[in-house]
């Protein structure tokens, strides 16, 4: 069983850079920030790792951080412009009984992730669902498609928080 | 209730209006297409269960859209599954008959406002007959809308469809 300055010392040594951060001042676990582009390695890492041993996944969200600018469009209507996109991953080691949470931070404009279901299977319809909900783009996933809202959907990504809902869908009215 | 009033002026025959007879028959076999989405499907299906007993009024349900009179919208609508909900509902021969059950299909429900998948109410795609209210509806509520259906195809003439 380690904790999580343990945890964080060990990926430090083995991955440097790519680890950004620790932060243990949340209600929750505490949270090791790292580098989107290398989540991949170090999963696969803290899976495989004789004292880690972190063989499940619980669970993989993401987050808008809505840390960005606001601007003003022609309607009146708030968008975003700027600031970072989240992916959180609740590990947990089932053998050793420690948990740890990893998050990735990535560009609104351009949010890309490596994806982690070749670690850990389950993650294939979590990335999904983040992919479809806040168009978190999860590098080499063998499937990355809407999971939840229709295929055809165009009108953006529904969880962001300057998503605006479109009038109609396939000539169904959608608003109240 | 149109037939048994009738006169039985003979044994083997029955005078009555085409109308009635074919009313008579339509209203006391509703055969529903087996078909739920939320917990209102739940509350549809123990309608169906021995306790409340949904066949005695001829309501049974069938797998295939093809052989269904009506279709029972129990639950929320979601606009992915709407555009499903219109192919099964061409799919059905006429005569056809939809009863909406519940908030979610009569008008969105609780997710009216900030549900961005959810369609406010299943009129906007089919034609509705009966509307039932709740949240969800107790079976007898289901049992009420049923009772008004029936009602509404005994009335039925047909020079024009009135359900």
């Amino acid at each position: 069983m380690k904790n999580a300055e343990e945890i964080f010392e060990i990926l430090k040594q083995q991955f440097g850079d790519s680890i950004i951060g620790l932060d243990k001042d949340t209600p929750t676990e505490p949270i090791i920030t790292v580098a989107p582009l290398q989540i991949h390695k170090i999963a696969a890492f803290l899976r495989e790792a004789e004292e880690l041993k972190f063989d499940s996944l619980m669970c993989l969200s993401g987050v808008d951080d809505a840390n960005g600018t606001k601007v003003k469009d022609a309607d009146g209507y708030d968008s975003i412009q700027g600031g970072t996109l989240s992916v959180y991953y609740h590990l947990d080691s089932v053998e050793l009984r420690h948990k740890i949470t990893l998050k990735v931070s990535s560009d609104r404009e351009n949010p890309q992730v490596e994806s982690v279901e070749n670690v850990w299977r389950c993650a294939d319809w979590h990335e999904r669902e983040a992919f479809d909900m806040y168009g978190i783009v999860f590098l080499n996933h063998s499937d990355l498609r809407r999971i939840l809202m229709p295929y055809d959907w165009e009108a953006g990504y529904q969880l962001r928080k300057d998503y605006k809902n479109p009038e109609f869908y396939q000539g169904m009215k959608v608003p109240y | 209730m149109g037939l048994l009033d009738k006169e039985f002026s003979d044994g083997n025959i029955v005078i009555a209006p085409v109308e009635d007879v074919l009313n008579w028959a339509r209203l006391s076999s509703i055969w529903q297409l087996g078909f739920g989405l939320a917990c209102c499907a739940i509350e549809m299906m123990a309608t169906s269960a021995s306790h409340y007993d949904f066949d005695r009024f001829g309501v049974i349900p069938r797998n295939t859209p093809r052989q269904a009179d009506a279709i029972i919208i129990s639950g929320t609508v979601t606009l992915k599954m709407a555009t499903r909900i219109k192919r099964l509902y061409e799919q059905i021969p006429d005569p056809k008959y939809i009863i909406s059950m519940g908030s979610c299909s009569n008008c969105g429900g609780p997710y009216w406002e900030h549900g961005y998948h959810v369609l406010k109410g299943i009129d906007r795609v089919i034609p509705v007959d009966v509307y039932v209210p709740g949240c969800p509806p107790r079976p007898e509520a289901l049992l009420e809308g049923l009772l008004k259906l029936r009602d509404k195809i005994r009335h039925e003439t047909l020079r024009k469809k009135s359900a």
